[in-house]
């Protein structure tokens, strides 16, 4: 272990600007588990599907990934209401959720991973933009633009995403289903159109993250897999749908990692994720700006 | 505000009964801000029947649920026969002799009614009088309960086969199954017809004369007054009024908060 | 009918399958079938959790791990040291042990949390002790770790046929303990926890006891599973055995077959691992976890009780009347904690 300073602020800053990227990637978690209390395990599988669509588009056509995914968000939402309205209609109304719905997202998370493998193989994929590849350097840091790139876009999406909910009225009626679903209907609120928009919302989400995760890294079917527990985690020590909460958690989750894979050597850095979110659950449940 | 009649430090009664089967004592409940419960002390000697009547969202079933360990108060105690419940769980309070009914049915809902009734019968019961329970034993008290709330053909249904009515029933053949010595019964009659509510009111009485202390929880007040020795008014977490029903009834504050000029 | 009657019915049935298979003889039918038999074990196991008392548990690779891996560490030990070879059964055994231990740690740790957060912290958890295992040198790390697998042993002929065997005494052996919990006190006491955990504790049930009970018995039996695993496979590697696959196809097996009892465990673990194998030798591996989670998706859609629900509506009898098919036996009242 040798420990130098220099090493350790580029770590540190490598952590927060990762905890950016984490943010976007969590958002949609934090709607769709924080908000609307539905556990889908598959949001990495559908962050993956958007890794794909915009290293095709880059591929063939040349187009930015960031953009292609900008392009795709309207086709991940159609998805993610359709996804909703199956997942309501058969657990929901049912009340089966906890174990039927839980297994009907794991299904999910293979059968796209598989399609993914099948169709793509398991080579790992990356795309080409023009900030991929340079670096800032700034006294002693040494910032990758395809990190810091990825990192501004997603704190916009997510302060876009904080501003819809907290000051539109659909954004509102949204925070509001989780908590009171007969006060919205007695405002003529269809509480089931709100939860498809929402679970939507987050599914669209997905597409912007995907892009980010394949500027960021090489991408191969099984990475989402990592991802899941970093979601969960940084969503729970977030506070379970605070959006300021999961910035800060993602950003914190993003130096320790950071700081655990320089010091100690990368293969220690899937514990991490995980081993906070056990961690949060035993101590804190509620998070750090908890509900 | 009426009190009880007059009592010394150890919660028995100037007349030398035994001393109060259960016995609260300042006990507060907060959920975040909002302020559930504050202050709340009474006593129950053995053998009682208690009505608690109150506005919706007094905290009537905050109360039950903090005596009955479902919920944790963070202020004050509950005492049961003298021993103090703080940090017990609900499955113990319940093996101690304090049983409930929900407000809300919670059946048991992939078992059939009888054996919603043996999952007492065999935790808390079973547990209780030593481990040789025959079957035949359980299987012929299940039927008995079931037949007491008039639910005896139904023993081999599932509750979703029920009426909110029968449910509310099965709720309280459950909580009868338990064999407490204290049992709290959280609006079992809501929507029952006249003759079915009496005859609740005859099990309950029933239950009482064999020595069941009963606490009843209800919103008719026809059925509170005939049935309750005493009778405890809460409102918005408080406890206004404690004393005999007659006396309760015609105390200003409580035709002020609750039955309205 | 009685356990002991169960118990002898199964076993020759068990050993007419071991004759048949003989009698075919290719010795891949033990390879093939090795690996259906595994799934049963893990099937059941998963469901005395997942389907009695309804916590859902992802982390079933790293209870099967566990098995495997203390068997690797045995074998090193034994080894080094040049002791006899210690006998699978006694493998198996410790295996149990240990993952029955850490079925008890996590549900210690995590049976306080609701659902959802149950069902995340036992991925965690199963991730923390993969990454525990890879960076643990003494059992091989993230390079691996080989066994030499016997060629012969007396009087089976090929190594495999022996495992064969013992996997499919195991699979009995779960299949009994789970049908010994339905028909106890502890398995109506799974199933209130099940339904409504709140109204269970209100009625005596002392739910933290009994859900510890269920975590631990479902560990122990997916370590017996996985103690034998690195004989079967000769090289053990840790992303692979801690995979996310041996945890859909506990959760899909159980769930597609029925979760309401011991046979539905076992009829998904029959046909989906047999489906699989099938794909495997025709099409590719990568294929079988398509089919799991096509599978998976459709069934929990469509058919909510599983291939049992099916089974009883075709047949015009109504679910409840084997949902509600619980019978106390005679002999068994009290006993069960």
């Amino acid at each position: 272990m040798v420990f130098s300073f220099d090493l350790l602020i580029n770590a540190v800053v490598s952590g927060i600007l990762i905890g950016g990227f984490y943010a976007a990637v969590t958002s949609g978690v934090s709607l769709s588990f924080g908000i609307l209390d539905i556990v889908n395990i598959a949001h990495p599988a559908f962050i993956i599907l958007g890794s794909y669509i915009a290293y095709i588009a880059n591929a063939t056509l040349g187009i930015d990934p960031i953009l292609a995914a900008i392009v795709m968000m309207p086709v991940f939402y159609v998805l993610g209401a359709a996804i909703y309205q199956v997942y309501y209609v058969s657990f929901e109304k049912r009340g089966q959720e906890s174990l039927r719905g839980l297994a009907f997202f794991f299904g999910l998370l293979f059968i796209t991973e598989v399609t993914l493998v099948l169709y793509f193989g398991v080579d790992y994929r990356y795309v080409e933009a023009r900030y991929i590849g340079p670096s800032w350097h700034f006294a002693m840091l040494d910032i990758p633009l395809r990190i810091l790139v990825p990192c501004l876009v997603s704190l916009v999406l997510t302060a876009s995403l904080q501003i819809f909910l907290t000051r539109s009225f659909l954004g509102r009626a949204i925070m509001a289903v989780a908590q009171d679903q007969l006060a919205l209907r007695l405002m003529a609120v269809d509480p089931i159109k709100i939860k498809r928009i929402a679970f939507g919302i987050s599914i669209a989400t997905a597409s912007l993250a995907g892009a980010f995760l394949i500027i960021i890294q090489p991408v191969e079917p099984s990475v989402g897999r990592e991802y899941i527990g970093r979601i969960f985690a940084i969503c729970v020590l977030g506070g379970m749908g605070s959006l300021p909460g999961t910035v800060i958690a993602a950003m914190l989750l993003g130096i320790v990692e950071s700081l655990t894979s320089t010091f100690y050597g990368p293969s220690w850095a899937p514990a991490v994720s995980f081993g906070f979110l056990l961690l949060t659950l035993a101590v804190r449940p509620a998070g750090l700006l908890g509900r | 505000m009426i009190a009880a009649g007059p009592s010394n430090a150890n919660g028995a009664s100037a007349n030398g009964a035994a001393p109060a089967l259960l016995e609260i004592e300042n006990l507060g409940k907060r959920f975040g801000g909002f302020v559930a419960l504050e202050n709340i002390s009474l006593s129950v000697p053995p053998g009682e029947r208690l009505g608690l009547i109150g506005p919706n969202g007094s905290g009537k079933s905050t109360l039950v649920n903090c005596i009955c360990g479902t919920l944790r108060n963070e202020q004050g105690t509950v005492q049961f026969g003298g021993q103090r419940l703080d940090g017990l769980q609900a499955h113990q309070r319940t093996h101690l002799g304090l049983a409930r009914s929900f407000q809300l049915p919670r059946p048991f809902v992939s078992l059939t009614l009888a054996d919603n009734i043996r999952i007492p019968l065999l935790y808390t019961v079973a547990t209780r009088r030593g481990s040789h329970h025959a079957a035949h034993e359980i299987e012929d008290r299940c039927g008995a309960l079931l037949c007491q709330v008039g639910l005896g053909d139904k023993a081999r249904r599932l509750p979703r086969d029920l009426t909110q009515v029968e449910m509310r029933k099965l709720e309280l053949a459950r909580a009868m199954a338990a064999e407490p010595k204290l049992l709290i019964a959280d609006e079992a009659m809501a929507g029952l017809t006249h003759s079915e509510i009496e005859d609740i009111l005859s099990l309950l009485f029933r239950l009482n004369e064999q020595g069941v202390t009963i606490i009843l929880i209800e919103h008719i007040m026809s059925a509170v007054m005939s049935f309750s020795r005493r009778l405890i008014v809460l409102v918005s977490g408080r406890k206004i009024a404690d004393g005999m029903p007659d006396d309760v009834m015609r105390d200003p504050e409580v035709e002020r908060a609750y039955l309205g000029q | 009918m009685r356990t002991p009657v169960f118990l002898l019915i199964w076993l020759v049935i068990c050993a007419a399958v071991f004759v048949a298979a003989l009698a075919l003889g290719n010795d891949y039918i033990f390879f093939a079938g090795y690996v259906v038999l595994q799934y049963v074990v893990l099937g059941t196991a998963w469901n005395i959790l997942g389907g009695y008392c309804g916590y859902v548990n992802f982390g079933s690779a790293a209870f099967f791990a566990l098995g495997a891996y203390s068997t690797v560490a045995i074998y090193r030990l034994i080894t080094e040291h040049e002791f006899y070879r210690m006998p699978i059964p006694v493998l198996m055994l410790i295996g149990g042990v240990v993952s029955g231990i850490v079925g008890f740690g996590m549900g210690y740790l995590t049976l306080r949390l609701r659902g959802a957060f149950f069902a995340i912290a036992t991925l965690a958890l199963a991730v923390v002790l993969q990454t525990l295992v890879v960076n643990w040198d003494y059992v091989g790390g993230s390079r691996g770790a080989y066994i030499i697998r016997p060629e012969q042993i007396a009087p089976f002929g090929n190594y495999i046929r022996y495992l064969f065997l013992i996997m499919m005494l195991l699979a009995v052996a779960a299949i009994t303990t789970a049908r010994l919990i339905e028909h106890s006190r502890l398995g109506y006491g799974f199933a209130s926890i099940r339904d409504d955990e709140l109204a269970a504790e209100a009625s005596g049930v002392p739910t933290l006891r009994l859900k510890l009970i269920a975590t631990t018995i479902s560990g122990a039996l997916m370590g017996m599973a996985g103690a034998p695993f690195p004989y079967y496979i000769g090289y053990l590697q840790p992303s692979s055995t801690f995979g996310l696959d041996y945890a859909v196809n506990s959760i899909a097996m159980p769930l597609i077959g029925g979760t309401t009892s011991w046979v539905g465990p076992l009829i998904g673990a029959l046909l989906l691992g047999s489906l699989q194998q099938i794909a495997t030798v025709t099409i590719s591996s990568a294929v079988n976890l398509l089919i799991v989670g096509f599978l998976l998706v459709i069934f929990v859609v469509i058919a909510p009780n599983g291939i049992i629900g099916l089974i009883h509506t075709y047949l015009q009898r109504k679910p409840e009347d084997f949902v509600g098919r619980r019978r106390v036996e005679a002999e068994m009242p009290g006993q069960v904690p």
